[in-house]
């Protein structure tokens, strides 16, 4: 179980006066202090976790963000920034003695500038919500995690978000030009704006993925892309891992990038299978579902090329999409696979580590063998352009023993990933899921170093206190 | 000068400069001395004896080397493998007169990205790991080498384009991709500056995926006039159609003509090294960011303050300028960069010590990054008044 630190009696005591004064900073509708509407917002996508927060405020505006932000800072009180809540590290998770500031009412469009490609919005929007207002242009923004229907733009700048097409498009990252950024003693700066590249310290850079550690951002600059003429997807299927990893180290050494190429294993066809019927091979070891752009020509080309790749590999079955129907279809399975889970398990905890994809092979075997050990399930499905695996390891949350389990067994995967040359999080960020496990990553020095980074944003470190950085070894967290 | 043989040597000569309170310049083979203000230190720091490539896997798309090893050298390794640097950071020996070639090190530590930026991302983008050395002499490690890694602070963002102010990088892992099978590329003659980034900017919108799209208003060897030039990197067969593609739809914006791949590479080479700027020796070089319909208005103001001479990249939001070193020319290119971002690429140290080499940053992120740079730099002793005086 991961702990959060003490509440600081003092301020828990002056709940009643804090909520006043924020009554008075900010319209009343703004501020959330009874027991029945706080309760929405005791978790986020973790939802092992919860905690009531002190307070709740809805800002509407930059300057009232500002304004909640001097008052926090001028009283010692700890802030906890909240976009849709879709995190799935807990990276949301209140804190008791803690406001949570949310941005969802922050939702304006602000401008699109096609000519420039690019859109300015406020960090409530959410990440359909940009592509909806472009796609009459036909126009996209690019990274597009699963969560896009409900996850906002800045809770995306926060944990450098990614999705199925970032191994052609980038992560949110690559795909920033500006924010507006308040920091923790209220101050209000442009960074970045309309322009690529801005001389100087990378400030856009450093704050993108820094999950609420370093300042709040309340207007995003991102760039708008015109889409492809078309898209189309096939599918592979293989008798072993080992072999599927294979088709993908051909396919990427033809120099063939795909826009998307995932990997699934068998128990995870099976979960979508079950749940789709959207024709997977039920007698395959390893599947892929890869798209390609372009015009109808073009992928035809490409799924051709790929398609002849792949036969050097011995498939079990290869599936070519004829239409955009057929394609939706190949998705669909691949789309509701977490939903799929769901529905095989009571409950499954959801992991997010990265390796070097020429170890996966090694890495599957593994975890295969962790499964057997804890006696839990899990389904694997992959971004094998970018080696970023998902292992939904599946437990029944009303037995804690089998919670215990479930958890010790992601921590063995994420620092089997660390162990083959990886990293603990490839997109879904460290937030107090995979705090603790940040030892297995950096050295002592190195994580006092970001640490200080963070001071010198936030020296009295009231924003998100105990989320990314173990609490053990940190000095600056007065408990 | 002190040149270590590995990062050891690296960390140990930082430490004794720390100890000593001596500032120290960083540099890999100092093709960018001329570049931002002048150093003040007696003694330089170059990692050219840090070289060679530790791990280079294509299937993989990444590529680790020491911070010293020449770009010809990672080129080349790449191209075995048909695969190159995404950013296609130019090769600055001509624009500031010197005959080494650039480290992988000094490339990333000023961001360096050329024409392929507009779509594929900046240097910082593919900087998927660094080893550094701190003011102090500490090593350090930030990223990895996997693509996706949100795992703590990305400090790699922070030291690219810290121009060694921050850490002296000692070994960086990049992202790479494969090599366009083909390319080639549409020639618009266009009126004016103003009619070339609107053709550039509907090129950018279609859906052919431009990789470069540049503006040279003096034209280009025999081609004479304003070009817009819009490149086109891919299969061979998707180079074809969508260049004929372009070619249709961008009809209104001026006569067309279209460059086979080998023309196409040769001319966009140049672009990249800003070779069509042809700067006078005497004179000084900026370099402008801007949201591209910006840029019009920009140049027009740049050509009435002085003989500026222009060359336009990313679909019209980089801007290349060639002008007397003067701080009156300087002044008009703050000017005409305000919105945006501006950099003293090359000029005489009287002028780069006169003047601001880019813009001020607001009150509280200054503050913020003098704290910064304490953690990190405490002594102040890393390239001192590299940026900023
Ligand atoms: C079903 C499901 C699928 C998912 N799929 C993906 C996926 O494919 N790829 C992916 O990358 N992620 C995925 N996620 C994770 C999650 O959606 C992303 O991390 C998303 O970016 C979070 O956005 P949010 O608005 O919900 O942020 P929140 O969860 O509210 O917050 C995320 C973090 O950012 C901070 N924060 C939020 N807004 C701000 C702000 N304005 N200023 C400062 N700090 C802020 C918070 O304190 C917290 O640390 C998925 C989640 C779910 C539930
Ligand atoms: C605006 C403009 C101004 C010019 N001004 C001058 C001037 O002042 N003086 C002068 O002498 N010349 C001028 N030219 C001509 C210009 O220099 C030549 O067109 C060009 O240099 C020829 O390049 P190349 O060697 O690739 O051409 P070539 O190889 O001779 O021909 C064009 C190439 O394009 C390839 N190609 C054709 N269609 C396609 C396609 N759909 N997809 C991919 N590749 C294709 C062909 O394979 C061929 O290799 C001008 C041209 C333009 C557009």
């Amino acid at each position: 179980m991961i702990s959060l630190p003490e509440p600081k009696p003092e301020i828990l005591a002056r709940r009643a006066s804090i909520l006043a004064d924020l009554a008075r900073l900010l319209p009343a509708d703004a501020v959330i202090g009874e027991e029945i509407r706080l309760r929405p917002y005791e978790t986020d996508g973790l939802s092992a976790y919860r905690q009531m927060p002190l307070a709740v405020v809805l800002p509407r505006t930059t300057q009232e963000v500002a304004e909640v932000l001097r008052y926090c800072h001028a009283n010692e009180i700890r802030v906890v920034p909240r976009g849709a809540g879709t995190s799935l590290s807990g990276g949301a998770l209140p804190l008791a003695d803690a406001v949570v500031i949310g941005l969802m009412r922050m939702n304006r469009i602000r401008e699109i500038n096609f000519e420039d490609r690019y859109a300015v919005v406020e960090a409530g929007v959410t990440n359909i919500g940009i592509t909806k207002a472009v796609e009459g242009e036909g126009f996209f923004y690019a990274p597009d995690p699963s969560s896009q229907l409900a996850c906002m733009i800045g809770g995306n700048v926060m944990m450098n978000s990614g999705g199925a097409h970032c191994l052609k498009y980038g992560v949110t990252a690559n795909n920033l030009l500006g924010v507006t950024f308040v920091t923790i003693e209220g101050e209000v700066v442009e960074i970045g704006g309309t322009h690529l590249d801005a001389a100087g310290y990378d400030w856009l850079g450093l704050i993108t993925g820094s999950e609420g550690q370093l300042g709040m951002v309340t207007e995003v600059t991102v760039r708008i892309l015109r889409g492809p003429e078309g898209a189309r997807a096939m599918l592979a299927a293989f008798d072993s891992v080992e072999v599927a990893g294979k088709a993908v180290d051909a396919i990427i050494g033809a120099g063939v990038i795909p826009v998307a190429l995932e990997f699934m294993d068998k128990p995870c066809i099976h979960a979508c299978e079950a749940f789709a019927h959207a024709g997977y091979p039920l007698d395959a070891e390893a599947m892929l579902i890869i798209e390609v752009e372009g015009s109808q020509a073009e992928q035809d080309m490409l799924l051709g090329r790929i398609r002849d790749i792949c036969a050097q590999f011995k498939p079990i079955s290869m599936k070519l999409a004829e239409s955009a129907e057929q394609s939706l279809a190949i998705w669909k399975g691949r789309k509701g696979a977490f939903g799929a889970v769901g529905r095989i398990s009571p409950d499954y905890l959801c992991m997010d580590g990265t390796i070097p994809t020429g170890e996966l092979p090694f890495v599957l075997r593994r975890i295969g063998e962790m499964s057997t050990q804890y006696g839990l399930g899990v389904a694997n499905v992959f971004h094998a352009g970018d080696g970023n695996l998902h292992p939904l390891i599946m437990f029944d949350a009303n037995d804690p023993e089998s919670f215990r389990k479930a958890e010790a067994f992601g921590a063995d995967i994420l620092k089997l990933c660390v162990e083959v040359g990886g990293c603990l999080t490839g997109e879904h960020g460290v937030g107090v899921e995979k705090r603790d496990l940040m030892t297995a990553q950096f050295t002592a020095r190195e994580l006092d170093l970001q640490r200080d980074i963070k001071s010198a944003f936030d020296p009295g470190w009231l924003l998100n206190t105990a989320k990314v950085f173990p609490l053990e070894g940190n000095a600056r967290i007065a408990a | 000068m002190i040149a270590p043989g590995d990062e050891a040597g690296v960390a140990e000569a930082v430490r004794a400069a720390h100890a000593a309170r001596e500032p120290l310049a960083i540099e890999g083979r100092g093709t960018k001395r001329a570049m931002l203000r002048p150093v003040q230190a007696a003694r330089t720091l170059s990692t050219r004896g840090l070289t060679g490539i530790t791990l280079y896997r294509p299937t993989e798309l990444v590529i680790s080397a020491r911070a010293g090893t020449p770009i010809p050298e990672i080129e080349a390794a790449l191209a075995e493998h048909n695969q190159q640097l995404i950013a296609e950071p130019p090769d600055t020996r001509a624009l500031f007169g010197v005959e080494e070639p650039a480290t992988l090190g000094g490339v990333v530590g000023a961001n360096l990205s050329g024409p392929r930026r507009i779509t594929w991302g900046a240097m910082r983008d593919h900087v998927l790991g660094i080893r550094a050395v701190n003011g102090t002499g500490e090593v350090f490690r930030s990223g990895g080498r996997v693509l996706k890694n949100v795992t703590g602070l990305d400090l790699c963002k922070l030291l690219t384009g810290a121009h060694g102010t921050l850490g002296v990088l000692t070994e960086i892992t990049l992202k790479v991709l494969p090599r366009g099978e083909s390319s080639g590329s549409l020639v618009l003659r266009v009126a004016d500056i103003a009619s070339g980034v609107r053709a550039l900017s509907a090129a950018l919108g279609t859906p052919y995926g431009v990789s470069g799209a540049a503006l040279l208003p003096e034209g280009h060897g025999a081609m004479q006039g304003c070009l817009a030039i819009a490149r086109i990197e891919d299969f061979a067969e998707s180079v074809t159609y969508r260049l004929d593609r372009l070619r249709a739809e961008l009809a209104a914006h001026g006569e067309a003509a279209l460059l086979g791949r080998e023309a196409s590479e040769a001319l966009w080479r140049d672009i990249r090294d800003a070779a069509p700027l042809n700067p006078a020796p005497e004179e000084a070089v900026w370099r402008l960011s801007l949201a591209p319909s910006r840029a019009p208005a920009a140049c027009a103001a740049l050509r009435q303050a002085f003989d500026a001479k222009l060359l336009l990249d990313w679909g019209g939001g980089l801007v290349w300028v060639a002008g007397p070193a003067t701080e009156a020319a300087h002044g008009a290119v703050m000017q005409a960069a305000a919105g945006g971002s501006f950099t003293l690429f090359r000029g005489p140290d009287a002028l780069r010590a006169a003047v601001p080499v880019l813009p001020a940053e607001p009150l509280p992120l200054a503050a913020i990054g003098a704290r910064v740079k304490s953690v990190l730099d405490p002594a102040g002793i890393l390239n001192p008044g590299r940026l900023r005086a």
